[in-house]
């Protein structure tokens, strides 16, 4: 205070007469008035109505196919097969066919869908180790207690990938057959890899450091698999030695948890080099065959294969172009209601015009 | 505070000179302590304060909870870092606040006084005084502790004191020791003193003391005629000598001052039972997720097992849910943020800086700004609807200014410097040229007064003789012409140099003389008689003998009293002094009557005879004293009278008036006498002619008071009852005004009509009938019908009675009594009060205030060290209130509704999701946006909001003081507005849920990879809720300065960084557990769906918002919207705006000619100026004060001595054994026998009019009728005068309202309007 003034003058303590101090500083003050309210609603409507005809054309044109083959086809001697836990290591596989009404064109995407699987609840998320999965020596051997009780075997050796996460990684291995005619069978043809965030493939998960000497399956020695899992970590992938580890592909897509209970993973991509699916998915019969390792009956889920395709937008998704055609009729409604009411009731444009 | 408390005191002993013997008793010392804490103490005291904050032991017991691993649903960090967060913010506050006690209490104690130790005065400071101790006070110096008086400087061991810090009433009180310590004179024999006083234990009596003095085998008795009480100012003595008998806490100053007691707002409380509620509402959240939880895990969860096992201690499903139901505790605390309560002392205590850095509320002569003391009460200040106020040093200046005066008929000193300063400056009168003995700093502005003087009149010479002979004034000369008057009542003082700066100088007296010097000429008067001043007989008189030997009785006294005595031939002379008086009256000046009386030698002869068997008489002496008094005034001849200004604060009656607009009740609690308070009364226009009706209670029985108010209170509804018949016309008559106010809008200007227009409020049948009360009445109560009034039966009776008026003074009370008064408003009309004042005698009622205000810049600091808010001019309420506190209060209800808006939003998110996640308390955000998202993300815009919205500019809330309304009627935040936030907050939870949910549990990126994983689910809910609360407060706030527009992007800016840099390769690197959203941020916003997503939840949540409260603007626009909407037109039309102001300022215009109506003066009161006591004429006739070297004619008043002496005796006695309200005695008899003007409530509304006006003297049943009456008159009567007076102050209402220019408001404002305009 009394910066100014800094003697000991009449008005030594006068506070300063700055327009933060008295109030009084330069402001914008807005107001809700028809002129501005009602114009905003009426445009918000159109652009709401316009989004949404836009984006339901959008979806309009895009594909998905969905195929339960939890009990469909021959899967239900897989299905009965695996409410047992005796049996999980019995191999089952199983096909179902489908037919695709309408050719998909360009990217084709395949999906599993678990439905009723919850990969959101609390201690299930918490049920891993995220250091030891960036292939850190230390945590490698170390899991996390978060992980228990699948962190140690009951010798006392450590699991990795340790928690129920990966415990509990889908491992279906499904095969679709393109059935031009009755007779041929052509294999759909995957990429497998590739369909995990570039942070997760490159960031997030990465192997114990391994060298020319020094191979993987040597970086985990000392850990052992998951309780569920029929290979050990190194040796998820036979076809490529790349994609074994942690940075599996699939193991990656798993350890990404779903937010809601019934989801899809993404499982390959159509590879349109040759063939018939150089346009993408050609309509016809197809037949799924599933290597059938997933129980699902004890918990009450299904299983499901979901093929599409996908734009700008992504996949096909009502929900959102419906949304918003809802929206603009409620704005407008509301923008009627207000505009009646201002011309025959309101007060305040007549009284305070004067 | 750490000793032990002794048993209370059964009496006191103490013993003179004797520190150990009194040691035993173990008294308290003279040390104060009002601090809280020392520096080993502070921090364990303050947090054990700290956590009886149930929010804070709440948080902490959340802590704990989230310590154990099964229950844990959140990171520790995200409750210990607000946790500790407020607890330190908190601490620093108290520990400041305590600091700045610790240094006041310093300085009091301090203080240096002057002790007999050993025989010898030693310096020592205030604490280190004993009960016991002899100490020495100079003059003018601060009584250190209750002290007996001893001896003093004076003869007769006299002592005068200034009680105003202690019990507010400004004249001079005498104090006596007695006689045989009065004797012991020099220090050296007061060491030797070693009497012992027995009395009674400390308590709060301010004017009872009773007490034996034991000294040399002797017994005295002793009364509070012999006390010096603590905070009293020695005055016109040299110096004395006293006795400690109480010291520091005991004094009755202390015992006075109540508890400090913790003062909330309404909204703190309101706050905390939303809290509990909120509370409830979670373990109702809790307990339904929790049965959730078991269901699930009964059907679902156990059925998961093999995936994921229970933990090991949970066996059933039943132990999970209940586990699960203290997880969601956990989760769902967010909807009572522990920031909630640190936001809000963070606001206040902006506003408290506001406060302290207003200009307009800083006084230049004084050199003080205003200052919030208390930073947790300013909402408060925005919803007061009683104000209790000090007269005193509060209302007005307690400067006696001689105004005015009319002699022999004609009236002098009308150029009044309100007109003068508007049109041309009129100099004040320079006396010094011609009379050297001229005060300086005397104003006189009508040149024609002196001419008068100069030219000789007779009558105005004779007017001022008067003036300088009449009185019991005492005067110093200490140089050749440098005249010092020492004035028992400062009104006394003004007369006495007025005279003498119009050449009738007052010198010296002795007990049988009084010397003047008149035009320059000296002359000596003999004294015969002091006829002296009594409450009875309203006036006094002395009987002179001048140089030529005529004997002359000079008289001064109340009109009322003084025109029964007058000869008869004074009839016309008569008739035109009290239309002046009315005039003066009217103006709120302190009149008296002045005349004269010649006596031949026989009449005096014969009268002195049986005066002198009057005077000594032992039984009846005061009435025989009266007869013979009564008997020689009589036949007087009328000289004129003399105007006083009880000279007001500056802006005193405006600011009353905008805050009784504002519908603030004002009742003011003085100590002074019923007189003076009414004065003041209707010279800050807080009582006007145009009044119904005022009631005075001045009962002396428990009977007697509740017999005047039950008479009040039928005269109201009997009143109202013939208001109501008259209605129409009434209505009709204030229809004008209403059509004039009409520029506001409908809804505004019918809230400018009830009670200020009287047009009756629209309601049809009111409840209750005293609340429908139409008229305006006033009720004057006097301290000891009070004292009943107050009592558990009668309490309820006198509150109705009192709020039915709309001006309440209570006169002569003691300081526990307004803190009574405070108390029982309190009570019993769940009001907010807020007590002002000055003086030690206010601070009981400042504490017992929901606000205590303090004026400060005079002497004393009690008041303000007691207070809430101290400024030095009452005219500064007004700014606080409506302007800060209107403010304050808008912005912490929209802050709080905000607050507890954005926590539900942001917290009902988790219980949507406890739906889909198997009721496992998995949050839906980061953990770390939890931490961050009260503290970062969405703090500073709503703190942004809180400290600087403005709906209105100040101006305007000085313009349209309706616009206090809200606030008192607890509009803007209450229950249901509570409900209403909580609903949106909810509704927007579920939007920000379940469309998100829709969107993405199905939608995939344009690269396949689906997007329904959690942690693109959490960063498009969060992204989605930091929109929309941030769109959500750009709605909300009402002012956008640089700060909102700073801290609302900025926000919304940290919020995005934040989530990139948490989301970052480099954390996760580092910390690959904490941080492993990677990537999430990069992967969800570069999404077109998401934004799509977002977008459309942004337009869903606050489209409602926006639809409904432009609603509520079209149709039920309130007041604020009003002038806001009318600001913004006229910033539009620029040129027309000035035009367009004018018709807005219209209802501004109608109300300010209701206060040109107050202005107007009519009926006669005795507002006659005598502040004094009886006692001083005594005093002065014998002698007994005069120094011995004056006394040059001692032996003259040697017949008077005796009696004088007797009476102050007798006073004791009386003191002793009637209770404590022997002060006011005089003046209830007063009431009771004589009745004047204004004593009886019955008659009150014909003899307002009183006994000049003969003609409306009627008790007219019909008020209109008498109203009608009344206006005429006043036409035919002063119509000239009355518009004079008017016009000023219409001019000053209505250019407030105008322009903007108030009178306490600086050209900045002005300025600003037209800018604006």
């Amino acid at each position: 205070m009394g910066k100014k003034q800094t003697g000991t003058g009449p008005l030594s303590r006068r506070p300063d007469n700055s327009a933060f101090k008295q109030q009084r500083l330069p402001a914008w003050s807005p107001s809700l008035t028809a002129q501005t309210v009602l114009p905003t609603f009426y445009i918000l409507s159109l652009v709401c109505l316009l989004l949404g005809i836009w984006l339901l054309i959008t979806v309009k044109n895009t594909y998905e196919l969905k195929v339960d083959y939890t009990n469909a086809g021959t899967c239900e001697r897989c299905f009965n097969l695996r409410k047992h836990a005796i049996d999980s290591r019995t191999a089952c596989t199983c096909s179902v066919s489908f037919y695709v009404p309408e050719t998909f064109p360009g990217d084709v995407f395949f999906y599993y869908g678990l439905r009723n699987f919850h990969q959101n609840l609390r201690r299930y998320m918490d049920s891993r180790d995220d250091a030891q999965m960036v292939g850190r020596k230390n945590n490698l051997k170390a899991p996390s207690s978060y992980c228990s009780p699948f962190d140690y075997y009951a010798d006392g050796i450590p699991i990795a990938p340790c928690g129920a996460v990966a415990n509990s990684m889908f491992n279906d291995s499904l095969t679709v057959m393109y059935n031009p005619t009755d007779v041929l069978e052509i294999q759909v043809p995957l990429y497998r890899k590739g369909i995990a965030w570039y942070t997760d493939k490159n960031v997030k998960f990465r192997n114990p450091p391994t060298n020319n000497t020094f191979t993987l399956q040597q970086a985990f020695e000392g850990t052992t698999r998951p309780l569920y899992w029929q290979r050990p970590v190194y040796e998820l992938d036979d076809t490529d030695s790349n994609n074994n580890g942690f940075i599996n592909d699939d193991l990656i897509v798993w350890m990404r948890e779903a937010a809601f209970p019934n989801f899809k993973k993404l499982y390959g991509v159509l590879n349109r080099a040759q063939g018939p699916f150089t346009e993408g998915l050609p309509a016809g019969n197809y037949t799924l065959s599933i290597n059938y390792n997933f129980p699902v009956e004890p918990f009450r889920g299904r299983k499901e294969l979901v093929i599409s395709m996908v734009t700008w937008f992504g996949g096909q998704n009502y929900f959102l172009p419906i949304a918003y055609l809802v929206t603009s009729g409620l704005i407008l409604v509301t923008a009627v209601v207000l505009t009646t009411v201002y011309v025959k009731v309101g007060k305040k444009g007549k009284n305070m015009e004067e | 505070m750490f000793r032990k408390r002794p048993p209370p005191e059964e009496e006191r002993r103490v013993r003179a000179n004797d520190r150990e013997y009194n040691e035993k008793f173990q008294y308290a010392s003279n040390c104060i302590m009002t601090s809280k804490y020392n520096i080993i103490t502070f921090l364990p005291v303050n947090l054990f304060e700290q956590f009886q904050e149930v929010a804070n032991t709440y948080f902490l017991f959340l802590l704990i909870l989230q310590l154990i691993p099964q229950i844990s649903s959140l990171s520790w960090f995200t409750t210990i870092v607000p946790l500790v967060l407020v607890l330190s913010i908190t601490a620093v506050k108290d520990a400041t606040d305590d600091y700045f006690r610790h240094k006041s209490d310093n300085q009091v104690n301090n203080r240096q006084s002057q002790v007999l130790i050993g025989g010898i005065l030693q310096k020592e400071k205030w604490m280190n005084v004993r009960v016991g101790d002899i100490i020495k006070l100079e003059n003018k110096q601060f009584v250190a502790a209750d002290l007996l008086l001893l001896s003093s400087s004076e003869p007769h061991g006299l002592c005068y004191i200034e009680t105003a810090e202690l019990d507010g009433e400004t004249n001079m009180k005498v104090r006596q020791s007695l006689s045989v310590t009065s004797e012991l004179g020099d220090p050296n024999n007061l060491a030797q003193f070693d009497g012992e006083v027995v009395c009674e234990p400390p308590n709060n009596k301010l004017d009872r003391f009773c007490g034996t003095l034991y000294w040399k085998d002797c017994k005295y008795s002793l009364s509070n005629q012999n006390m010096l009480l603590r905070g009293c100012v020695l005055r016109n003595t040299e110096s004395c000598y006293g006795l400690v008998i109480f010291a520091g806490p005991d004094t009755k100053l202390m015992q006075n001052s109540g508890r400090t007691k913790f003062k909330r707002t309404s909204i703190d409380r309101l706050m905390n039972t939303l809290v509990l509620w909120i509370f409830g509402f979670l373990v109702c959240m809790g307990v339904i997720l929790a049965i959730g939880d078991a269901i699930w895990e009964k059907e679902v969860g156990a059925l998961f097992q093999s995936f994921l096992p229970w933990d090991p201690p949970v066996d059933n499903f039943l132990f999970s849910a209940f586990l699960s139901f203290w997880s969601y505790v956990i989760i769902l605390n967010t909807v009572v943020p522990i920031s909630l309560y640190v936001s809000v002392e963070v606001i206040r205590l902006g506003h408290s800086y506001f406060i302290n850095w207003d200009r307009r509320m800083f006084c230049s002569c004084s050199n003080t700004a205003a200052e919030a003391r208390t930073t947790t009460l300013n909402e408060e200040l925005g919803q007061v609807e009683y104000i209790f106020s000090d007269k005193t040093g509060t209302l007005t200046q307690n400067i006696m200014t001689f105004n005015k005066c009319s002699i022999n008929g004609h009236t002098y000193g009308e150029v009044m410097n309100i007109l003068g300063a508007q049109q041309k400056r009129v100099q004040p009168l320079d006396f010094s040229a011609w009379n050297p003995l001229a005060d300086r700093d005397f104003c006189f502005y009508d040149q024609s007064l002196l001419e008068a003087v100069m030219v000789g009149e007779p009558a105005v010479h004779e007017f001022f003789r008067v003036l300088s002979l009449c009185h019991t004034v005492m005067s110093e000369e200490k140089s050749e012409g440098e005249l010092l008057y020492k004035a028992q009542s400062p009104d006394e003082g003004a007369l006495v140099t007025a005279a003498r700066n119009f050449g009738f100088v007052f010198r010296s007296r002795t007990p049988g003389t009084v010397t003047t010097q008149e035009l320059g000429k000296a002359v000596t008067y003999t004294l015969l008689a002091i006829l002296d001043f009594n409450n009875i007989r309203k006036r006094m008189s002395v009987i002179v003998r001048n140089p030529e030997g005529r004997i002359r009785l000079y008289c001064k006294g109340a009109d009322t009293v003084l025109f029964e005595r007058l000869h008869s031939c004074n009839h016309e002379l008569m008739n035109i002094t009290s239309d002046h008086l009315n005039e003066y009256a009217g103006d709120g000046l302190r009149t008296l009557a002045v005349a004269y009386r010649d006596l031949s030698e026989e009449q005096w002869e014969e009268w002195s005879e049986r005066f002198r068997g009057a005077d000594k008489a032992t039984d009846c002496r005061d009435d025989r004293l009266a007869a013979a008094y009564e008997e020689i005034e009589q036949d007087m001849m009328l000289l004129g009278a003399t105007a006083i200004e009880d000279k007001l604060q500056e802006g005193v009656p405006e600011t009353i008036a905008i805050l009784s607009l504002a519908n603030i009740k004002i009742w003011v609690l003085t100590g002074d006498k019923q007189e003076t308070a009414v004065n003041i009364g209707y010279s800050c226009k807080m009582l006007t002619d145009d009044m119904t009706e005022i009631f005075i209670v001045n009962g002396h029985t428990v009977q007697s008071v509740r017999e005047e108010l039950r008479k009040a209170r039928e005269r109201m509804l009997e009143s109202t009852r013939t208001r109501d018949g008259g209605k129409e016309a009434e209505a009709q008559g204030w229809g004008g005004a209403c059509a004039f106010g009409n520029g506001c809008g409908g809804g505004g200007a019918a809230n400018w009509m009830p009670d200020e227009s009287k047009c009756p409020p629209p309601k049809a049948p009111p409840p209750s009938l005293l609340e429908s009360i139409s008229g305006e009445f006033a009720l004057i109560i006097s301290g000891h019908s009070l004292a009943h009034a107050l009592e558990a039966d009668m309490e309820r009776e006198f509150l109705e009675t009192a709020c039915a008026c709309r001006a309440v003074i209570c006169c002569r009370v003691t300081p526990l009594q307004k803190a009574l008064v405070v108390e029982l408003v309190k009570r019993h009309k769940k009001a907010v009060t807020l007590a002002i004042g000055d003086g030690a005698n206010d601070v009981s009622m400042i504490k017992t205030a929901h606000i205590g205000v303090g004026i400060s810049g005079q002497e004393g600091i009690q008041a303000v060290l007691a207070s809430d808010y101290s400024f030095s001019q009452f005219r500064f309420l007004q700014r606080l209130l409506l302007v800060h506190g209107r403010w304050s209060y808008l912005r912490m209800c929209r802050f709080l509704c905000y607050f507890f808006y954005k926590n539900f939003a942001f917290t009902m998110v988790h219980f949507w999701f406890g739906f889909f996640c198997g009721f496992s308390a998995q949050t839906v955000y980061d953990q770390y946006f939890i931490t961050l998202y009260n503290i970062v993300y969405t703090s500073l815009p709503v703190l942004a909001m809180g400290i600087f919205d403005q709906d209105v500019p100040e101006q305007r809330s000085l313009e349209y003081p309706k616009l206090y309304e809200p606030g008192q009627l607890n509009l803007l935040f209450n229950k249901r507005e509570f409900f209403i936030c909580i609903a949106q907050g909810i509704y927007t939870s579920v939007v920000l849920f379940f469309i998100p949910y829709g969107v993405l549990s199905h939608a995939t990126q344009s690269n396949g990879v689906p997007l329904a994983d959690y942690q693109t689910f959490a960063v498009t809910t969060a992204t989605a809720l930091v929109i929309v609360v941030s769109v959500q407060i750009a709605l909300d706030t009402g002012y956008w300065t640089a700060i909102n527009h700073f801290f609302i992007w900025g926000s919304l800016g940290t919020y995005f960084t934040i989530l990139f840099v948490m989301h970052s390769s480099i954390l996760f690197n580092i910390f690959p557990k904490q941080f492993h959203f990677l990537g999430s941020a990069h992967n969800t916003l570069g999404q077109p769906v998401v934004w799509l997503t977002i977008a459309l939840a942004t337009v869903i949540c606050i489209a409602p918002v926006l639809a409904f409260r432009f609603l509520k603007l079209d149709l039920k626009p309130q007041l604020s919207d009003t002038v806001r909407y009318t600001q913004l037109v006229l910033q539009k039309k620029r040129k027309p705006g000035g035009r367009a102001g004018r018709g807005v300022g219209g209802a501004g215009v109608a109300s300010g000619s209701t206060l040109g109506r107050l202005g107007r003066g009519g009926s006669r009161r005795s507002g006659y100026a005598f502040a004094h006591q009886e006692g001083f004429g005594e005093l002065i006739t014998s002698g007994k004060n005069m120094r011995l070297s004056s006394l040059a004619l001692a032996t003259f008043a040697s017949r008077h001595s005796s009696s004088w002496i007797d009476t102050l005796r007798r006073k004791k006695h009386a003191n002793s054994t009637s209770a404590q309200n022997t002060l006011p005695t005089g003046e209830d008899s007063t009431a009771s026998s004589q009745a004047p003007p204004l004593s009886t409530s019955s008659s009150a509304a014909g003899e307002a009019e009183q006994p000049s006006n003969e003609l409306v003297l009627t008790h007219s049943p019909d008020d209109i009728a008498l109203s009608v009456i009344r206006c005429s008159e006043r036409e035919v009567g002063k119509c000239s005068t009355a518009t004079v007076q008017e016009a000023p102050f219409v001019w000053k209402g209505t250019g407030a309202r105008i322009s903007g220019t108030n009178s306490p408001g600086p050209p900045p404002i002005a300025e600003e309007t037209s800018s604006g305009e």
